[in-house]
């Protein structure tokens, strides 16, 4: 009993960790935009290559910002969560 | 050689053996002090010791002492670039500090106006710290960034900043704004407010871990696929895990280079756009007269 309740706690994890993940599109797809638009800017002034390459990066890592919460909530739910749990478990087993 | 120029070479040794020593230092202490892991795990930053407190214990951890190092790396650094500056340039060395200084006044002063002209020491300190907190995984240390705790703590600081600077623009202002547009969005304007720093510490932190995560998968995984393809070699060699050189060290130049480098830019620059973003000058000017006019 107490090994299908760990299980439940690991695969529950995994598949947070999995679901959380999803939150990559919405980054996936602006960035792409951003870095779409800068190069139709690039293509029509050349010269201010540098001053749109700098926004661009700029602007993306801050786009990526809503990817990288849920990135560390996967981390969390992979590297922290089912040791936690599984301690609860075994306090609350006792 | 005369005597002073004796004198100035050696003080020159010696700094540049100091900002060398404490790289030396972090990568002794961690062969001394951390356990080595069998195979290859992902684990926060190793604990020294602890300072007992009455309210629990203050633990000293890896990224602290790294980020320590860092500090002292950097100081030592700064004096060896300055170190015999002349009002009449003469020597590389002083040419390059000055360009460096005039790059970062020249940023700062674009980015926040005239009137933080004083921030540039401060921002330049950070880009460099932040850089060079990344860059320690090079060294095989543990990078500071790449704990929550360090980066929090900047950014708590640049929130403190923040608020300082609207405050100054007077504190009923400041109040006033989080009724803005209409009273009852006051919750979410807090919460907005808030989101700043815990955004920026989880950008910062977040992309300096991932880089690390994905690189000991990856290190991993071809140790794997070196045993799969290459195991029936006999003896030592079919134990070597040959597909481990090099490769990893692509993937290190864009998560530990690239992506250290410009997460430390773009700290300093949202910290920059923030910080000006929250000081309305012409407000502040106005304020100033009107406190003038009253207590005169």
């Amino acid at each position: 009993m107490l090994e299908l309740a760990i299980g439940i706690i690991l695969g529950g994890c995994a598949l947070g960790a999995g679901c959380a993940m999803i939150a990559g599109i919405g980054p996936g797809i602006g960035e792409g935009n951003a870095v779409a638009k800068a190069c139709e800017a690039i293509g029509r002034q050349p010269e201010s290559r540098g001053a749109v390459t700098t926004t661009m990066l700029m602007g993306c890592a801050v786009a990526e910002t809503t990817g990288l919460y849920a990135l560390v909530i996967a981390i969390l739910l992979i590297f922290v969560a089912p040791g936690r749990f599984v301690d609860i478990l075994m306090e609350a087993v006792k | 050689m005369s005597k002073a120029g004796i004198r100035f070479r050696i003080t020159d040794i010696f700094l540049l053996f100091m900002t060398i020593l404490p790289l030396a230092a972090g990568i002794i202490l961690k062969i001394l002090f951390v356990p080595a892991s069998d195979g290859i795990k992902i684990t926060g930053a190793h604990i020294f010791f602890k300072i007992a407190l009455p309210l629990g214990g203050l633990p000293i951890t890896e990224a602290q002492v790294n980020s320590w190092l860092v500090m002292a790396e950097v100081l030592f650094f700064c004096l060896f670039m300055t170190h015999g500056i002349r009002a009449k340039v003469y020597t590389k060395r002083q040419v390059l500090a000055e360009w460096a200084v005039e790059k970062v006044e020249g940023l700062v002063t674009e980015n926040m106006g005239e009137y933080f002209r004083g921030f540039a020491p401060f921002i330049a300190s950070i880009l460099v710290l932040s850089a060079l907190s990344s860059l320690m995984s090079l060294a095989g240390l543990f990078p500071p960034t790449s704990d929550l705790n360090i980066v929090a703590g900047w950014a708590i600081l640049v929130f403190f900043l923040i608020t300082f600077y609207k405050m100054k623009c007077g504190p009923l202002n400041y109040i006033k704004s989080f009724g803005e547009p209409v009273p009852f969005l006051a919750p979410l304007n807090i919460i907005s407010e808030v989101a700043t720093p815990i955004s920026m510490a989880f950008r910062h932190y977040g992309n300096i871990l991932s880089g690390t995560v994905i690189s000991v998968l990856l290190a991993s995984a071809l140790g794997g696929l070196t045993s799969l393809l290459l195991g029936w070699l006999p003896g030592q060699l079919g134990e070597f895990p040959f597909l481990r050189v090099g490769l990893p060290a692509v993937l290190s130049i864009y998560f530990d280079v690239f992506s250290g480098c410009l997460q430390a830019f773009i700290f300093a620059m949202l910290t920059m756009l923030y910080i000006g973003g929250a000081f309305d000058y012409e407000k502040y000017l106005e304020r100033r007269k009107q406190k003038q006019a009253r207590s005169s």
